[in-house]
């Protein structure tokens, strides 16, 4: 089998979000960059299948140089080939557009992505590919098995889950619960020497217009202080759920 | 040219959110001097859309739609845009609809903006403002393609109520192979989910262990909400998976959110930020969450919130 793994490179989860340029850019200073969370969780099933059963696993970004420690990362965690498409990620279309066109070329079987990335939390790259390339879809993925052609996978839905077959080619969207949180993998000496003899390809873009243009960010406004009530006096806090806030 | 909105139903049962997209598209066809048409599927009272601002709803019924599923939905929704010239469609932030979107936008080559807040505040430019960096920013959109998709995010944009009356009309698109076949659903059915409450009560490891979910569950029943948790709770297991709330987990959008016994690490702020108010107890009153916070009780959960309980079924049962 041979599985496509898109990983996002995206501000670590503590990042202090900060905008430049008139609130147009993302501030990366000081910024820590990682493998998007939900893309963690999918490489690390990825590479479940390549110990089980056996898998060719190549991991790929949309992005500049500055994402190739990212790919590496991925690659000392067990990724065999990493691909960097040299191009700035500038709206989620345009990224799908850019990973189907890698898709169509290699011939994968399964494409792993993430639901969604934390930064710009579009949610759309993995729908978007299976859409381009006419592939199977299965979007908010917590556990995949595959057999032969045919895979079996739960998808969360609002309220529970539910438990859908289908076949491959297949494009996940996957998230928490496709693998256990113990189970991620933190690169080891051993891993991280390897990454570096592992091939890192880097491809040219393709023609592909930006559907949708960021414009500018804001930050959410303050918050005013806290209006702390006192554990004996909850009665107070009843009536300003009721009539200050309005919200019961 | 009228705006087509997507109005979800559960067993023929339409959706809060279906009110909420529709209120939301009747806002952008005023904008844009059009009239509304709704999408529904399997939907039995269609004319409860009137009362949101619809004034033509396409009503399909076919057993085809009986379960979610994506490709055949996006088939129904893109044959509906054709029919209707429509070159705007709006979607709730439901798991379905987030599902469907992206594939919606490659059928019909259009733009998508996910996680929308408001109305747009321009038409052209279409732009609109969404959620971004997990609620930490906002982001001002423009969709630049002639057919444009929004995903309307849940409890933001509220309902607004017309009056009015929609006229119906069946329609039959065709719907070919599904791809993805629905083996079995395993939902709580007389549960609040996560998505959809308009409270959602939360619990972190401060409640010590899953025996004490007891009262996180009976503060919910009172209070008609949803039941969430942090995720060291569902990695210890404590509680499913799908109530972790935070950056890695599920994003709420409540009216209320009451966060009892969780700290208020960067990452679970994250994911409840754009809820509108929220409600701390905790018994140190030095945890971050306080800083976030509307309302805080510092205090024992376990003394707390069982008197919380007594003071809530007094006020329920007085109004
Ligand atoms: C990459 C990454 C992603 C993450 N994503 C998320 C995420 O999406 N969501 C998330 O929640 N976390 C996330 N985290 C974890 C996060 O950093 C915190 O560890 C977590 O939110 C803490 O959960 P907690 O508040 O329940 O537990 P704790 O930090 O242990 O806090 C427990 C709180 O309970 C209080 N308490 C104790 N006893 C009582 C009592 N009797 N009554 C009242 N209060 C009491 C304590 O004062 C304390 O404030 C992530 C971490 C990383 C590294």
């Amino acid at each position: 089998m041979k599985i496509l793994v898109c990983i996002s490179h995206v501000p670590d989860t503590t990042s202090k979000i900060n905008f430049t340029e008139g609130d147009t850019k993302f501030d990366t200073n000081g910024v820590q960059f990682v493998i998007n969370p939900n893309d963690e969780f999918g490489l690390t099933r990825a590479m479940w299948f390549k110990e089980k059963q056996g898998a060719h696993v190549t991991v790929i970004n949309v992005g500049g140089t500055e994402t190739e420690p990212t790919l590496r990362k991925a690659l000392a965690i067990g990724a065999d080939a990493a691909i960097r498409v040299n191009t700035a990620a500038s709206d989620g279309f345009s990224v799908a557009k850019q990973l189907a066109a890698v898709v169509k070329e290699g011939g994968y079987d399964l494409i792993i992505a993430g639901r969604e990335s934390i930064d710009y939390n579009g949610g759309m790259v993995p729908g978007m590919i299976a859409g381009l390339i006419n592939a199977n879809f299965v979007n908010n993925c917590i556990s995949l098995e595959v057999d032969g052609n045919t895979a079996k996978a739960i998808r969360e839905i609002d309220g529970g889950k539910e438990t859908l077959s289908t076949s491959l080619p297949l494009v996940i969207g996957g998230q928490k619960g496709l693998v256990e949180e113990s189970d991620l993998r933190i690169p080891n000496m051993r891993g991280i020497m390897m990454a570096r003899q592992k091939p890192l390809t880097i491809v040219e873009p393709i023609e592909a217009n930006n559907e949708t243009t960021s414009v500018k960010f804001e930050k959410p406004a303050p918050k005013g202080a806290v209006k702390l009530v006192s554990p004996d006096n909850l009665d107070e806090l009843v009536n300003l759920l009721h009539n200050e806030a309005k919200v019961i | 040219m009228s705006v087509l909105v997507y109005t979800e139903s559960e067993q023929g049962k339409f959706k809060k959110v279906a009110f909420e997209v529709a209120s939301y598209a009747k806002a952008v066809a005023d904008q844009l001097g059009t009239t509304v048409t709704a999408i529904a599927i399997n939907a039995s009272n269609i004319s409860e859309l009137s009362s949101y601002g619809v004034d033509k709803v396409l009503n399909i019924s076919n057993t085809q739609l009986d379960a979610f599923n994506a490709k055949g939905y996006t088939e129904a929704i893109k044959q509906a845009a054709e029919k209707e010239a429509s070159k705007v469609i709006i979607l709730s932030s439901s798991a379905n609809s987030k599902y469907l979107a992206p594939l919606l936008a490659v059928s019909l080559n259009a733009g998508y903006a996910s996680n929308v807040i408001e109305a747009p505040s321009s038409t052209a430019p279409f732009t609109v403002k969404r959620t971004a960096f997990t609620n930490k920013a906002f982001e001002m959109t423009t969709i630049n393609t002639d057919t444009k998709i929004v995903g309307v995010s849940n409890n933001s944009f509220g309902l607004v109520e017309k009056s009015g009356s929609a006229s119906a009309e069946d329609f039959s698109p065709t719907i070919s192979d599904l791809g993805v076949k629905v083996e079995s659903v395993d939902k709580a059915s007389n549960q609040v989910s996560i998505a959809d409450a308009e409270i959602v009560v939360s619990g972190g490891r401060g409640l010590k262990g899953p025996e004490n979910w007891g009262m996180i569950e009976e503060l919910a029943s009172v209070l008609g909400a949803a039941t969430a948790c942090s995720k060291p709770v569902s990695d210890l297991g404590w509680r499913p998976h799908g109530e972790h709330v935070g950056q890695t987990g599920k994003p709420v959008a409540s009216n209320l959110y009451i966060a009892i016994g969780i700290s208020g690490a960067i990452q679970h702020l994250a994911g409840i930020n754009a809820s509108k108010v929220k409600v701390v107890i905790n018994t140190d009153p030095e945890a971050p969450f306080f800083k976030a916070a509307d309302y805080g009780v510092v205090g024992d959960a376990f003394v707390v919130v069982p008197q919380l309980i007594e003071k809530l079924k007094a006020f329920k049962a007085q109004q």
